[in-house]
C-alpha cells in the first residue's frame, strides 16, 4: 500500500490517560498504540466518552495539569510525554495543531479573527505585522473564505458556523503544522458544510502534506475521508485497519455494530440498527474486554480476560476473542439484509 | 469602540427614565411632612408673609404647574435654597460631591485590588483549602454591614493602634487618601466579597472555556493566555456587576461618611432627612440618580467595548 | 403528556433525596444549625436571656465580660448579652416583614408582566429602570423620612423599593418557562391563563426566587441595622443590634464590647442566611455543569 511506504511522523505506545486520584483513578485512555504517517488521514472512531478525545489532548499534553498521561508519544522520533510545558509549547501550534469541535464557543469570541490568527504566527514565527497579515490573508484564503482581506477585523459572531470552522482551521494551519488533530470537526455543522469541510482537510492534508488524525463518532465521515481508521471503545483501541478494509470487512463486533448502524442499501421503512445498552462509564470498566457487556457474542472470558490487539490480514488488527462467532453472528444478517 | 449612533441610542433611553426618576422625586418631597414655608420663615412670621413665601417658592400653583417649574430649574442647575444651611443647593452639593465621589472611587480602586489577585488564587485551585479558606472570609464579610466595619476598623487602627487618623479629611491628593483609607477600605470589605465571588465563577467558566483550551493548543505562551484570552473574558461579567453595584456602593458611602464623620453628600443626606431639609433632600436624591445613572451608561460603554457582541443594536 | 406531568412532578421521593444531598453538604448544616438557634432565640428571648434586658443596674455599670455578664454591662449596667438574645427578636422579625410582602407584591407583578407582557410590561419595566437609578439605602431613608422613623415605617420603605428586585427576578424566570413546551401546550388544551401560571408556570419558576428570598433575608437585617444605628430604624430603648452598637458608638475605647458583642450576632445570622441560601443556589442549580 502507499500508506506503508511514507515515513511515520507519530508513533503512540501504550498511552495511557487518567484523571482523580493515584488511589482510583478514571482511566479514560488504556493501552492505546497507533502510527500515523505523514500525509496521512488517520479516523479516530467510537462513541462519546469512548476516550477519543482525550487521546487527542493527550498527544497536545493539554490535558495537565488535571490528567496524567503515561506511555510514548514519539513525534518524529522524540518523546513529548516527559516534556516540560516550556518545550511542548514550541510544539503545539508550530508542528502539531488541533481544532475543536464547536466553532462557535472555540474562537474567543472578543477578539479580532486576524488577532486570532496572528497571535499564532507571533508565538511560532518571526513574522513582522505587515507579513503576519499577509499570511493571514493568505490563510483564510486558503480555506476557502470569500473576501479574506475585508474580514481580518470581524469577530467570530460575524461568521456563519461552517465559516467559524474554517477560520479555526486556518488559525491551526498558521504555521505549517505536519500534523493536525481535529476533533470532531463537522459535528456541529450541517451536513452540506459537513462536507465541505471534510474536503477542505482533504485537499489540505494532500497538498501540503500534513497528516491528521479525524476524531470522529461517524463511520460515514471516515468512510469519505480517511486513509486509515483506527476504532476505540471504553478508553481502548479495538480495531485498526485501512479504512476500505475495515469498512468493507469489519471484524470487531463494535465495529460491525457501528456499521450496522449506518443505513446503506437497504429497502426503505427498514427499522435501523442500533448497538443494545449505552456505554460503559469509566469508573465501571470490566477488567477484561470493555465491549463485553453489550457484546452479542460476548464468551465467558470476555469480562475477565483482556482480549489483545493481533494481527488480522497484513495491514490490520482486531482486539476480540471470539472473531470467528462475531462474523458469523453479524455475517448472516448482514446478507439477509 | 462603540458606534456614535450606539451611544446616542443609550442616551435616548435614559431620558424616559429619568422622567419618571424626577416624577418619584418631586411626589416624594410633596408628601414630606410639614410645610416648608413654616421651616423657612422666621418664627413670628405673619400669615400673610407666609403667604409671600408660599408664592415664592410656587407652592401655590397646581401641582402639574409646580412640576414643570421643578423641572425647568432643575435643567437651568437651580435646585433651590437649602432651609438648613441657608444657601444654594447646588452650590452646596458641588462643594461636597468631590469628596464622596472620591471615597467612592478609593473604596472601588481598594475593591479590585484586594479581590483581584485571591479571586484569581481561588479561581485557579477550585475547592482546595486556599480556595474554601477565602471564600469563607468573604462570606464572612458579606454578612458585615458597612458601619460595623467601619467601627471595627475605627476602633483598632485608628483609635487603639493610632496607624490612620479618627476621621475629617485632608487638604491634598495625598492627605486624602492618607485619611479616606479606613472609611474607603469599610465600604472596599463589602464590595470586594461581592466582586470576588462574582470573579471567582467566571474565571472558573472561562478557564475551562474551548477558547482557552483551543489557545492552550496553539502554543501561546500562559502570560498571553492570562491576559489576552482569560482575564478579558471574565472581566465583561466583574464590570456589569460593578457597574450595577454602584447603588450599593453609595449607600456604603453614605454609611461610612456618617461613622467617620466626612463631609460628602451622604452625610449630607441625612442630615438633610432630621432636618427635614426639602429642597436639600430633593436636590441630593437627584444628584444620587445622576451619579447612577452615569455609571450605568459608563458601564454600558466599556462592556461594549470589551464585547464587540454587544455593539449592535 | 409527558411535558405537562414535568411541571407538577414534586413527589416526596425527590423532596426525600433533595433533603439528603442538603443535608451532607457542611454548609448547609452549619448554616440550618444557625438559623434554628436565631429562631429559638428570637422565639424565646426570656429563656435564654439570664436577665431583663431593660433592668438598669447601676452597681455594674460598663463592666467587661465576665461569668456575671458573658458580654458585660452597658452604660446602664443593662446586661448585653440578654439586650443582644432580645434584639434576635425584632432582628428576626426584620428580616421576615422587610422581604415578605417585597416577595409577594413581587412574585404577582413579575409574574403578570411576564406572562402577559405588551404595555404593562414596557411600563413596568421603565419603573424598574426609575427605581434602580436610586441607591437602595438613599431611596428608602428618603421615604422613611417622609413617613417617620420607625419599625413598621421601615418595613413600608424597605418594600417599596425591594419589590421591584423580586419582580424582575420573576419575570425573568415566567419569560423563560413561557418558552417551554409544556406552557405551549397548556395553551393548547384549553388551560385558563391563572391555570397555567400558578399551577405550571409558577412552580417550576420559584426556586431561584425563593433562593434569591434567603439571601436577600440577610441583606434585610444588614439594612435594617444600618438604618437602626442610623436612628431611622427600631427606636431605643428597644433592643435591636444596630440600634445596640449605635449606642455603644461612644463607649468603643472603654466599653467596647457593647458595639462588638450585637455585631457578632448580626455577622452570625447574616452568614446563617446566606449560606443556606447558596447551598440551595448550588443544589436548585440544573443540572450539567
Amino acid at each position: 500500500m502507499r500508506v506503508q511506504k511514507k515515513t511515520v511522523v507519530l508513533d503512540v505506545r501504550h498511552l495511557r490517560t487518567e484523571f482523580g486520584t493515584q488511589e482510583r483513578p478514571l482511566v479514560a485512555v488504556d493501552d492505546v498504540s497507533f502510527q500515523v504517517a505523514e500525509g496521512e488521514i488517520l479516523g479516530l472512531v467510537g462513541e462519546s466518552g469512548s476516550g477519543k478525545s482525550i487521546t487527542l489532548r493527550s498527544i497536545l499534553g493539554i490535558i495537565r495539569p488535571r490528567g496524567r498521561v503515561a506511555g510514548e508519544i514519539l513525534w518524529n522520533g522524540q518523546d513529548l510525554v516527559p516534556l516540560d510545558e516550556a518545550r511542548l509549547r514550541r510544539i503545539r501550534g508550530r508542528e502539531i495543531a488541533m481544532i475543536f469541535q464547536e466553532p462557535m464557543s472555540s474562537l474567543n469570541p472578543l477578539l479580532t479573527v486576524g488577532l486570532q490568527i496572528s497571535e499564532n504566527l507571533v508565538a511560532h514565527t518571526d513574522l513582522d505585522a505587515r507579513a503576519r497579515k499577509a499570511r493571514a490573508i493568505e490563510l483564510l484564503d486558503l480555506v476557502g473564505i470569500p473576501a479574506a482581506r475585508s474580514r481580518l477585523d470581524d469577530f467570530p459572531h460575524e461568521f456563519s458556523g461552517g465559516m467559524r470552522q474554517r477560520v479555526m482551521i486556518a488559525i491551526a494551519l498558521a504555521s505549517n503544522p505536519k500534523l493536525l488533530l481535529a476533533d470532531e470537526p463537522t459535528t456541529a455543522l450541517d451536513v452540506t458544510i459537513q462536507d465541505q469541510i471534510l474536503r477542505l482537510i482533504q485537499s489540505l492534508s494532500r497538498d501540503l502534506g500534513m497528516a491528521v488524525i479525524l476524531v470522529t463518532h461517524d463511520m460515514g465521515v471516515v468512510a469519505e475521508t480517511c486513509d486509515r481508521v483506527a476504532v476505540m471503545y471504553g478508553g481502548r483501541l479495538c480495531e485498526i485497519g485501512t479504512t476500505t478494509e475495515v469498512i468493507a470487512d469489519a471484524r470487531h463486533p463494535y465495529s460491525l455494530g457501528l456499521l450496522r448502524s449506518i443505513p446503506r442499501d437497504v429497502a426503505p421503512r427498514t427499522p435501523l440498527y442500533s448497538i443494545p445498552g449505552a456505554p460503559p462509564a469509566l469508573n465501571a470498566l470490566p477488567p477484561g474486554c470493555a465491549f463485553s457487556a453489550r457484546c452479542p457474542v460476548a464468551g465467558g472470558d470476555c469480562a475477565d480476560v483482556r482480549p489483545r490487539l493481533q494481527g488480522a490480514g497484513a495491514l490490520r488488527q482486531v482486539a476480540c476473542h471470539h472473531l470467528q462467532d462475531a462474523l458469523a453472528h453479524f455475517g448472516p444478517r448482514e446478507a439477509a439484509q | 469602540m462603540p458606534s456614535l449612533s450606539y451611544l446616542v441610542a443609550r442616551l435616548l433611553q435614559i431620558i424616559p427614565t429619568f422622567l419618571l426618576v424626577m416624577i418619584f422625586i418631586f411626589l416624594l418631597v410633596r408628601l414630606l411632612p410639614g410645610d416648608p414655608a413654616i421651616a423657612m420663615a422666621e418664627a413670628k412670621a405673619t400669615d400673610a408673609q407666609l403667604e409671600q413665601i408660599r408664592h415664592n417658592l410656587g407652592l401655590d400653583q397646581p401641582l402639574p404647574v409646580q412640576f414643570l417649574v421643578f423641572v425647568k430649574n432643575t435643567l437651568t442647575g437651580d435646585l433651590g435654597r437649602s432651609i438648613m444651611l441657608k444657601a444654594p443647593v447646588t452650590e452646596i452639593i458641588l462643594d461636597r460631591l468631590p469628596t464622596t465621589i472620591f471615597l467612592a472611587l478609593y473604596s472601588i480602586v481598594l475593591a479590585v485590588f484586594l479581590a483581584g489577585p485571591l479571586a484569581f488564587l481561588a479561581a485557579s485551585r477550585v475547592n482546595s483549602s486556599v480556595d474554601v479558606a477565602i471564600r469563607g472570609v468573604f462570606q464572612v464579610g458579606l454578612s458585615m454591614p458597612v458601619f460595623y466595619i467601619g467601627l471595627l476598623l475605627l476602633t483598632v487602627l485608628a483609635a487603639q493602634l493610632r496607624w490612620f487618623p479618627v476621621g475629617g479629611y485632608g487638604k491634598t491628593f495625598l492627605a486624602n487618601l492618607y485619611h479616606l483609607i479606613l472609611p474607603a477600605l469599610s465600604v472596599a470589605l463589602y464590595t470586594s466579597a461581592i466582586i470576588l465571588r462574582n470573579l471567582r465563577a467566571s474565571l472558573i467558566e472561562v478557564l475551562d472555556a474551548d477558547y482557552v483550551q483551543f489557545a492552550r493548543a496553539k502554543g501561546l505562551s500562559p502570560r498571553i493566555i492570562m491576559t489576552r484570552h482569560v482575564l478579558r473574558n471574565a472581566m465583561v461579567s466583574t464590570v456589569t456587576l460593578l457597574g450595577l453595584s454602584i447603588g450599593n456602593l453609595m449607600s456604603g458611602t453614605l454609611v461610612t461618611e456618617t461613622v467617620f464623620a466626612i463631609p460628602g453628600v451622604g452625610r449630607l443626606m441625612l442630615e438633610a432627612i432630621f432636618a427635614r431639609d426639602y429642597p436639600l433632600i430633593q436636590g441630593l436624591t437627584l444628584t444620587f440618580a445622576v451619579l447612577v445613572s452615569v455609571v450605568f451608561l459608563l458601564t454600558d460603554v466599556v462592556q461594549s467595548w470589551l464585547d464587540p457582541r454587544l455593539r449592535q443594536s | 403528556m409527558t411535558v405537562l406531568t414535568q411541571s407538577h412532578a414534586r413527589t416526596r421521593g425527590r423532596l426525600q433525596t433533595f433533603l439528603v444531598r442538603a443535608f451532607t453538604r457542611p454548609s448547609f448544616v452549619v448554616g440550618i444549625a444557625i438559623l434554628g438557634l436565631s429562631l429559638a432565640l428570637a422565639l424565646f428571648p426570656q429563656v435564654f436571656a439570664p436577665y431583663d434586658p431593660l433592668a438598669f443596674d447601676l452597681q455594674a455599670i460598663q463592666q467587661g465580660p465576665s461569668l456575671a455578664h458573658p458580654f458585660g454591662s452597658d452604660n446602664f449596667g443593662r446586661d448585653v448579652l440578654s439586650r443582644v438574645i432580645w434584639a434576635y427578636r425584632v432582628d428576626m422579625q426584620m428580616a421576615f416583614f422587610a422581604t415578605i410582602f417585597a416577595l409577594l407584591i413581587g412574585l404577582a407583578v413579575g409574574a403578570f408582566v411576564g406572562y402577559y407582557g405588551g404595555i404593562a410590561d414596557a411600563i413596568f419595566g421603565r419603573c424598574v429602570d426609575a427605581i434602580i437609578t436610586f441607591p437602595f439605602l438613599v431611596l428608602v431613608i428618603a421615604i422613611v423620612a417622609v413617613l417617620g422613623p420607625g419599625l413598621i415605617n421601615m418595613y413600608v420603605a424597605i418594600t417599596a423599593v425591594n419589590w421591584v428586585y423580586y419582580a424582575r427576578l420573576t419575570r425573568a424566570e415566567i419569560m423563560a418557562q413561557k418558552a417551554n413546551d409544556y406552557a405551549a401546550a397548556g395553551r393548547v388544551l384549553g388551560y385558563s391563563d391563572r391555570r397555567i401560571i400558578f399551577r405550571h408556570l409558577l412552580p417550576n419558576a420559584i426556586s431561584p426566587i425563593l433562593v434569591y428570598w434567603m439571601t436577600d433575608m440577610a441583606l434585610a437585617i444588614l439594612l435594617g441595622s444600618s438604618l437602626g444605628y442610623l436612628g431611622l430604624g427600631a427606636q431605643p430603648p428597644a433592643a435591636e443590634w444596630g440600634v445596640l452598637i449605635a449606642e455603644g458608638r461612644n463607649f468603643l475605647l472603654t466599653a467596647w464590647w457593647m458595639s462588638l458583642m450585637p455585631g457578632i450576632a448580626i455577622v452570625l445570622t447574616g452568614l446563617g442566611f446566606s449560606l443556606v441560601g447558596d447551598a440551595l443556589a448550588d443544589l436548585l442549580r440544573p443540572k450539567g455543569r
